[in-house]
């Protein structure tokens, strides 16, 4: 008993040290600003329009994903077909690079003088230095959150559900809409949060790729090496008090969906 | 008619290996055989929802083989029910409906027509997840029905029920067959479910067919150790035929069994347990077989009681635990055992 007690006592103390290591810098980043300055540095337009950029462009990018994520992720956990296993890989590099260096992979792909930059640009497309380029930037390093999420929700729907649909009379495409993706929405959702929270705090390709609009998290950068911390750390803090309660927020709505969404997975088991 | 000619599917660790079978119309049809055989293969390439190798699927003339499974008009019901989760059992129902496209007035019609059929009109509002055993099976039977299939195809439908539920589901499935007439197969493990419900039956064994007929014929003459196994056959040697001036016998370790049969030299025989008299005198009757033999085993079941007799070889009786208490039947006890001539299948 002794000996149980003494364990469980080593486990808590090493996860309160993990705990305390993620909330420490968290808490003296909001509470270390003094609140009259926090709320003049909101009024400030700059750092306003490029909170509402941030959260605007990582928004675009999850749905572009979730339009784009979803058939792969479907057809991932669906479907055996040669090179499987490296279209899974493919959609894990970008976690697995340097951003910076996922930056510099873009700007060669949607640069003005390249392939995809030159295509985009017949229709008024341009990514350095525009929002699009932000989008491009968030989408690439955050959509491998998007689908793997998805993919392991497809997964652990019974195929039989999908079976019996066509059974009865359902199209594949409505076996999709209808049974499929109804019974995912739960991991799409969580998944989609999980995108749009990486987005948000993508700098390392947005530096590269559109400095300029300036996104949340490259102003707190010009603005620290410019000015240096007293400069920086206000901006820093509005950003994550924002994403906490944009994302408390969202989650709060969808807990409910993943509580009944848990409860048909386990009906399902 | 459905005709499944020659179908083989291979997979990683299994494959399914030249299934012919003709089901005719309206009849009940049952496909027994352990787990893992392919017996639930067998019905999605019926489905459509699997693709053969090899082989085709005919219903009538017509070669469905590669018709997608939206457009063959079967009904499937699984093992584990698969109702739609995040749908109530009223969604449920109607899927395939809307699936067609029908009109409303039409859904509403054969909604209440298929309710009324399945006595759940109460559970129509209710989630899946508040349903019990046989009231999913119920539901699952009334959404696979409710487009009139042309066939029906029950995966494992029984197995998930507790045995109460199972005896009132069988009869519920012989009424419904017996109204609706729809061409059923049903593929099941249990040989007393298959015995209970099919006309006619074929059995399974490595992904291939190793007998099939009329469900009578298979249960009461396997072709094979395993069919009779499977079949629930407990009393199973290897003798050799010897004919004597007026009768035929079978020597198993130099016992002598009378038997109606013309093949010769070395055969195997079978004797259902349930085809056995154990009586205290030797009766007084028509049947040719009356060995004395002593009890060494009593292993008593939920209805019925296993004797096990040793007549030279040993022998499995099966009796009622009423029969076990008015013959005072003890282990050590020496006892009587009669079978008739036809009642020894010999292959």
């Amino acid at each position: 008993m002794i000996k149980k007690a003494w364990f469980e006592l080593i486990l808590s103390f090493l996860g309160i040290l993990l705990l305390f290591f993620i909330a420490a810098p968290v808490a003296k980043l909001i509470f270390g600003v003094e609140p009259q300055v926090l709320i003049d540095t909101v009024k400030e337009e700059e750092v306003y329009s490029s909170i509402l950029l941030t959260f605007s462009a990582s928004l675009v990018a999850t749905l572009i994903s979730i339009l784009l994520g979803v058939p792969l992720a479907y057809l991932l956990a669906r479907k055996d077909f040669f090179g499987k296993s490296f279209v899974e890989s493919l959609i894990d590099i970008p976690v697995i690079i340097p951003h910076t260096a996922a930056g510099i992979a873009l700007l060669m792909v949607f640069g003005r003088n390249f392939f995809l930059g030159r295509f985009f640009s017949i229709f008024g497309i341009e990514f350095v230095g525009e929002f699009a380029g932000i989008v491009v930037a968030m989408m690439f390093v955050s959509m491998p959150f998007l689908v793997n999420e998805v993919k392991e929700g497809f997964k652990s729907i019974d195929v039989k559900l999908e079976k019996v649909a066509r059974s009865l009379g359902s199209s594949p495409a409505r076996t999709f809409f209808k049974v499929s993706l109804p019974l995912n929405f739960n991991h799409l959702i969580s998944g989609s949060l999980m995108m749009w929270a990486r987005g948000l705090s993508e700098f390392g390709a947005v530096v590269i790729l559109a400095y300029h609009p300036m996104t949340a998290s490259v102003l707190i950068y010009e603005r620290f090496t410019s000015f240096g911390l007293k400069y920086s750390s206000p901006v820093a803090a509005i950003m994550v008090i924002t994403s906490l309660i944009v994302f408390i927020f969202l989650t709060l709505i969808n807990r409910k969906n993943s509580v009944e969404g848990r409860e048909r997975e386990n009906e399902l088991d | 008619m459905i005709k499944i000619a020659n179908i083989s599917k291979r997979f990683k660790k299994f494959s399914l290996e030249d299934i012919s079978l003709n089901i005719e119309d309206n009849e009940y049809f049952v496909i027994l055989g352990p787990t893992g055989v392919g017996k639930t293969v067998i019905l999605e390439i019926i489905a459509g929802l699997i693709k053969p190798d090899f082989g085709d699927v005919f219903i009538g003339e017509k070669r469905i083989t590669n018709l997608p499974p939206e457009e063959r008009n079967i009904g499937m019901v699984y093992q584990d029910y698969m109702l739609f989760p995040h749908l109530n059992v009223e969604e449920n129902i109607v899927f395939g409906l809307k699936s067609r496209r029908v009109k409303k007035d039409e859904i509403r019609y054969l909604l209440n027509n298929i309710v009324e059929l399945f006595r759940i009109e109460h559970l129509l509002t209710r989630k899946t997840k508040n349903l019990s055993g046989g009231e999913k099976q119920r539901v699952a039977l009334a959404r696979a029905l409710i487009t009139s299939p042309q066939i029906l195809l029950l995966d494992e439908p029984l197995s998930a029920l507790d045995p109460q539920t199972k005896e009132k589901f069988i009869e519920d499935l012989k009424n419904l067959h017996k109204q609706l007439k729809t061409t059923t197969i049903h593929v099941t493990h249990d040989f007393n479910e298959a015995f209970s419900l099919a006309d006619k039956i074929a059995i399974m064994k490595d992904g291939k067919i190793v007998q099939d007929g009329d469900s009578k014929d298979v249960f009461n003459k396997p072709n094979s150790d395993f069919v009779a196994r499977f079949t629930g056959v407990r009393n199973i040697f290897r003798g050799q035929i010897v004919n004597d001036d007026s009768d035929t016998y079978v020597s198993v370790n130099g016992l002598k069994i009378r038997v109606a049969t013309e093949k010769k030299g070395s055969v195997n025989i079978s004797i259902r347990p349930e085809d056995i008299l154990l009586s205290i005198k030797p009766l007084d009757s028509s049947a040719r077989n009356v060995f004395p033999g002593v009890i060494k085993r009593i292993c008593e079941q939920l209805s019925i009681v296993h004797v096990t007799v040793d007549i030279g070889i040993p022998l499995v009786v099966y009796i009622t635990r009423q029969s076990l208490k008015e013959l005072n039947l003890v282990e050590n006890k020496k006892v009587f055992v009669t079978f008739k001539a036809s009642a020894v299948h010999v292959y």
